[in-house]
């Protein structure tokens, strides 16, 4: 049922106190001619209505979450509980820089853990998520190859495995979007790849984004000639930090030859998402990039004060102020309290977990690109389960919603066709890891035993199987009282 | 799974109907059964220009959004409109769900026969 559905003409609230002021009444031709139709609902209604809603949904706090390539690991209550300081929170973006020096503290170390983890030189909080990451990181390519005078570099590489936002993003940039195949093992095809950049085009390359390692959860091994053939052709290379879970305090972005990245707070660093975030998406750069960036980066003065100061070239505004500041707040909190080992046991920890689950499931599901070892995420294809039964990745998804599992990201990446990634997070304990295999496997019993009942699960959930196809052909976005 | 031996075929599962220098454009029955269902599909304009192996056209399932290419240069004198209110209609019959029609093709990529297409769906699904 709709708020909307529950609304009695009349009923509300009191939230705000008497108006102790003088009334004002705007012109006319300022003010709408009907009120808005807001739903009229009493306090306690509404405290009801989002519980149940809440109850109806499934969060990290309810069960286990391992969609693939989203990181949904538990969100300590500690970082809410900083981010909840008075200092963070009764402050206004305008006040005077040294009354809010502990915030400006909070963005300068930000920048140093997040320099230090991916290898890079400078950061800016300013992008509210990925994709918004990638947009403002590709703005800065293009103002570097802008200001050399390089008009002609308006393309981008991007690999046929990568996230749709990818060319999404350099579509919006205003670049064109060059395919690159992935080869047998899953990983971008180097020759294919040098091929490219060797020929005329080469001149027009802007850069290649890459996910490392890539949405089949391999890490790529080529990956330094990969930026090395980037670079030569006179390219730069863009580190798409949606799997950075997998090699934090191992590997660094930087060291790998990449040249500016964005990292999603909201997934690796433990801060909330799903539910609209807010996100955060702070992109970072190597120091020849580094006077584009967008905003106001901290630095100390000779005064040893901490002040705003605008990057000499800088691309403009991503978005006021500061970014999502409270999200990053919860990132340091999270970083501060793991330590640099603990941010290294993170990433081991979240790699062995999905091992340890593609280990004991690859006797009954066929693993994507016959891969023997994954990272942080490995990629099942159920072609043949498919082809065996007739019950799809979809309809197994479908089938562990009654068993209180999220299901795992399905039908992505494209290059697998009856795909299910599953990234477990390192939150996850054995036993939990235990319960969610056999519930796997004994769904894989179930395809060959009694496929219907595969085809109509869900059926312990709020909601059964949804029409996704009317939803999509034939949305209804609106409420009409009809 | 059909395929139609008075058709054309490409590497991209599109189907190609060439009449002398016009060409029809669609996806093939085994396109539309491994995108499952379509839920919007994005075409050119008539007057457009299509270029041979690059992007004409986008369709959005359940499942994806793919890009679809075209098998032909020339220039768009047809769209099939009702495919942007219906496009389950692609489902439904995918040799007679035409996406568009080419006229002044001077050239085309290389096509297989439906007998060679057959071959080439079995040996991708292994």
């Amino acid at each position: 049922m709709l708020i909307y559905e529950k609304s009695r003409k009349g009923r509300g609230c009191q939230l705000l106190p008497k108006c102790d002021v003088e009334e004002y009444t705007p012109d006319k031709a300022h003010l709408r001619e009907e009120a808005p139709k807001l739903p009229q609902v009493s306090e306690v209604d509404i405290s009801r209505h989002y519980s149940e809603l809440s109850r109806k949904a499934h969060g990290v706090n309810d069960g286990f979450y391992p969609l693939g390539s989203c990181t949904m690991k538990y969100n300590p209550r500690v970082n809410e509980k900083t981010a909840a300081l008075a200092g963070f929170t009764a402050i206004h973006p305008l006040q005077p820089e040294h009354t809010v020096q502990g915030c400006l503290q909070v963005l300068e170390e930000g920048e140093k853990a997040l320099n230090e983890i991916t290898g890079m030189d400078a950061f800016t909080f300013q992008p509210a998520a990925g994709a918004h990451g990638e947009f403002t990181g590709l703005l800065l390519i293009k103002a570097y190859h802008l200001a050399n005078g390089d008009t002609q570099r308006t393309k981008i590489i991007v690999p046929d495995s990568a996230h749709g936002t990818n060319p999404a993003s350099a579509v919006m940039a205003g670049m064109s979007v060059i395919n690159v195949d992935s080869d047998q093992s899953g990983c971008v095809d180097v020759d294919k790849l040098r091929q490219l950049c060797e020929s005329e085009e080469g001149k027009e390359i802007a850069g290649l984004m890459l996910t490392n390692p890539n949405t089949a959860g391999l890490f790529d091994p080529n990956i330094l000639e990969i930026t090395d053939i980037i670079h030569s052709c006179g390219g730069q290379v863009y580190y798409d930090g949606a799997n950075l879970n997998a090699i934090m305090g191992i590997a660094r972005p930087g060291d790998m030859g990449f040249d500016c990245v964005h990292l999603n707070l909201h997934k690796t660093f433990s801060t909330p998402h799903g539910g609209g975030g807010p996100g955060a998406g702070p992109v970072g750069c190597k120091e020849h990039l580094a006077g584009f960036l967008p905003g106001k980066v901290v630095r100390k003065g000779e005064d040893g004060a901490l002040h705003l100061v605008k990057p000499e070239k800088s691309l403009g505004e991503m978005k006021n102020f500061y970014g999502n500041f409270l999200v990053v707040v919860k990132a340091l909190t999270y970083i501060k309290t793991l330590g640099a080992e603990g941010i290294r046991n993170a990433s081991e920890n979240a790699v062995l977990n999905a091992n340890y689950m593609m280990a004991k499931l690859r006797d009954k599901y066929d693993i994507a690109f016959d891969t023997k070892i994954c990272m942080h995420e490995f990629v099942m294809d159920l072609s043949r389960l498919l082809k065996e039964t007739g019950v799809s990745a979809m309809d197994i998804a479908k089938g562990l919603l009654d068993h209180g599992i999220h299901p795992p990201t399905m039908y992505f990446p494209l290059t697998v066709h009856e795909a299910l990634m599953v990234e477990p997070t390192e939150t996850e304990s054995r036993e939990t890891l235990d319960w969610a295999i056999d519930v796997f496997l004994s769904l894989y019993e179930k395809a060959y035993s009694d496929p219907e009942a595969l085809h109509r699960a869900p059926e312990t959930t709020p909601v059964g199987r949804l029409d996704e196809v009317g939803a999509a052909r034939h949305p209804v976005l609106r409420f009409t009282e009809e | 799974m059909e395929f139609r031996t008075d058709l054309s075929y490409t590497k991209t599962h599109e189907w190609v109907l060439l009449e002398g220098d016009t060409a029809t454009i669609g996806i093939t029955d085994y396109a539309q059964d491994a995108l499952g269902d379509i839920v919007f599909i994005n075409l050119p304009e008539e007057g457009d220009q299509v270029e041979m192996d690059t992007v004409f056209a986008d369709v959005e399932s359940v499942k994806a959004v793919s890009d679809i290419y075209s098998p032909v240069t020339g220039t768009v004198c047809e769209i099939n409109e009702e495919l942007m209110d219906s496009p389950e209609k692609i489902n439904e019959s995918a040799y007679d769900a035409w996406f568009i029609k080419v006229e002044g093709v001077t050239e085309h990529s290389d096509f297989m026969t439906a007998e060679e297409y057959e071959a080439f769906v079995e040996s991708e699904q292994e």
